[in-house]
């Protein structure tokens, strides 16, 4: 499995990072050895083997659906780019 | 009263036992330190230094102690690496992305720490989003292995190791994904220790994967780490995947009996690669341990080889998830010139991450493409799966597992930064702990080559710190490797 220059252009678009032609032709030749060190798990015999996806098989906590109290707005957005009345603000979006 | 390098020289016990006594001030050791950063500043271990904000918390801690109160880590020093975030020094992550970023709250471990009067010198370099093996990865530069101003100290804690082997804080928060507390621990010739996973909140620990990412410390010996994790480890209802467990007292088993103690040694961990001089000095440790009664029992780990690229699949998948909030539409870096909202978001990510985030994000975001999921994700989840179980088969037979750190001593700036699978697989011996999400350590057992440190790991099962911390103890009374400052500091 080979990664063409498409193929990084694609996932560049899904992981919302801007990548010119020749940034891609690099990061597919790194991205196809890093994948080549990957394969040998295709390899593995894991029949009958669950997923695990945390190590100590841990499951999510809930709590009561109750309100508590509110952060300090304006501490929260003290690192916002830019705002407005409480609000994050940013190009457009809708016509 | 000691001179200031001897005592910065002190163990963090022997500083506890002198502040207790009222024979230094938490206002005179933060100064001492403060002075040492200052004085090294060319290791670049820091990234943010406050003064009068570190001057304020010990004149605090010398005013609590003034009205009464104890405690073994009132007006201690410590350092958190730039993962954790603070209120009052910026957290940047490492990275250009979160460049000037000013938290509105604490990270829960420096809240722990804090609460219990311990003193905040600065903020620490390191790999940029724990990203790395060598803080190579640092948006804000190198920084420079006190044994040898060549080699890297290892990473991603890169400055929180530099500065604990030079003496520059007692001891200092980091945190360990695949090896990040472990391999730098080796690399800088001192002790570095990663909890159970879940152990430590992970509340205000910027994440990298959130499986596998645990909060823990960089510091002189076993014994010291003890002292700090009786206040850093403990369940945190803010973190949803919080160990519920009581909380303990990790100086319970310092004074253990070895005699009769089974240390496994994986053959795992012994093969080609392995490189001679770090090879000769873990089985010197392991005599050692033969010596104060242990027994070395032959275990095996026979999935271990498949650790890397089981790692570098999941971790990468995870960061692609928890990387994305970073879009410079509520914090972080946002691009100056941009044509609308998408092309807004593609600029600030492609602006404010470096080339290592990049790539664990695009490969990330390739295995759990549509296609894709099954045969590399849900694959090497099953594989994790295949690791873990080894170290509950090899736990049978054994008490605690030892072997190597790193196939090498510290390598030097630019030799493995150019092809990044080289890098990875510095994370050889780190990474199996890291899936199985068992407490694993770091301590030094002597030189290799070009006379860089050399680290023994030792690993337990899942909530097993005491008896883990004790086993290296037992060894540090027994040897003095721990005790080594590099020339100059």
């Amino acid at each position: 499995m080979s990664l063409t220059l498409a193929d990084v252009h694609r996932i560049a678009h899904l992981a919302r990072i801007e990548i010119t032609d020749d940034q891609a032709r690099a990061t597919a030749d790194q991205l196809n050895d890093i994948f080549a060190m990957i394969e040998r798990i295709g390899k593995v015999d894991t029949t009958g083997i669950a997923p695990m996806s945390h190590p100590l098989d841990g499951v999510q906590r809930l709590r009561e659906d109750a309100v508590e109290p509110q952060p300090d707005r304006e501490a929260l957005m003290r690192n916002a780019p830019e705002q407005d009345q409480g609000l994050f603000l940013v190009p457009k979006v809708i016509e | 009263m000691s001179g200031a390098a001897d005592l910065a020289h002190q163990s963090l016990a022997a500083l506890s036992r002198l502040l207790e006594a009222g024979q230094v001030s938490a206002v005179e050791l933060a100064r001492l330190y403060l002075a040492r950063i200052e004085r090294h500043r060319s290791l670049n271990a820091f990234l943010d230094v406050r003064p009068e904000l570190t001057l304020a918390q010990a004149a605090d801690a010398d005013a609590r102690r003034a009205r009464g109160e104890r405690g073994v880590l009132l007006g201690m020093p410590i350092a958190h690496k730039d993962i954790f975030v603070t209120r009052g020094w910026a957290s940047t992550a490492g990275s250009r992305m979160l460049a000037g970023y000013m938290s509105p709250f604490d990270a829960a471990v420096v809240e722990r720490l804090a609460q219990r009067g311990m003193v905040h010198l600065g903020k620490l370099n390191c790999d940029e989003f724990a990203m790395g093996s060598s803080n190579e990865n640092s948006a804000y530069g190198n920084v420079l292995n006190p044994w040898d101003h060549g080699a890297v100290p290892g990473g991603s804690s890169g400055g929180s190791a530099a500065a604990v082997a030079a003496r520059l804080a007692p001891v200092a928060t980091a945190t360990d994904t695949g090896g990040s507390i472990r391999e730098p621990a080796a690399f800088s010739g001192i002790t570095g220790v990663k909890p159970t996973y879940g152990r430590p909140s992970r509340w205000g620990m910027i994440a990298f994967a959130s499986s596998l990412d645990t909060a823990g410390l960089l510091t002189g010996s076993a014994e010291d780490c003890a002292l700090v994790f009786n206040a850093m480890l403990g369940f945190d209802a803010r973190d949803s995947t919080s160990v519920q467990r009581p909380d303990e007292d990790y100086t319970r088993d310092l004074n253990i009996d070895l005699k009769g103690l089974r240390v496994g040694v994986p053959a795992e961990f012994f093969g080609q690669g392995l490189q001679p001089d770090v090879e000769a000095a873990v089985r010197a440790a392991l005599d050692q341990y033969r010596r104060l009664g242990a027994q070395l029992v032959d275990v095996s780990l026979p999935n271990a080889a498949l650790g890397i690229p089981v790692y570098y699949v999941l971790a990468p998948a995870e960061a692609s998830s928890n990387l994305s909030r970073f879009d410079g539409v509520r914090y972080g870096h946002r691009a100056e010139h941009y044509d609308d909202l998408v092309d807004m978001i593609k600029k600030s990510r492609a602006e404010g991450f470096g080339p290592e985030p990049k790539r664990r994000i695009l490969v990330g975001t390739y295995v759990l493409s549509h296609g894709y999921y099954d045969a590399y994700f849900l694959k090497a989840s099953r594989v994790r799966r295949l690791i873990a179980q080894d170290f509950q088969e090899a736990f049978k037979q054994c008490d605690v597992i030892a072997g190597p750190v790193t196939s090498s001593v510290a390598f030097g700036f630019g030799e493995k930064a150019a092809d990044p699978v080289s890098m990875y697989l510095a994370d050889l011996f780190t990474v199996p702990a890291s899936l199985a999400g068992v407490p694993a350590l770091s301590m030094p057992c002597g030189f290799g080559a070009k006379g860089r440190p050399v680290g023994l790991q030792l690993m337990a099962n899942h909530f097993d710190e005491a008896r883990l911390l004790g086993v290296a103890h037992r060894y540090q009374q027994a040897t003095d490797w721990h005790t080594k400052v590099p020339a100059g500091y």
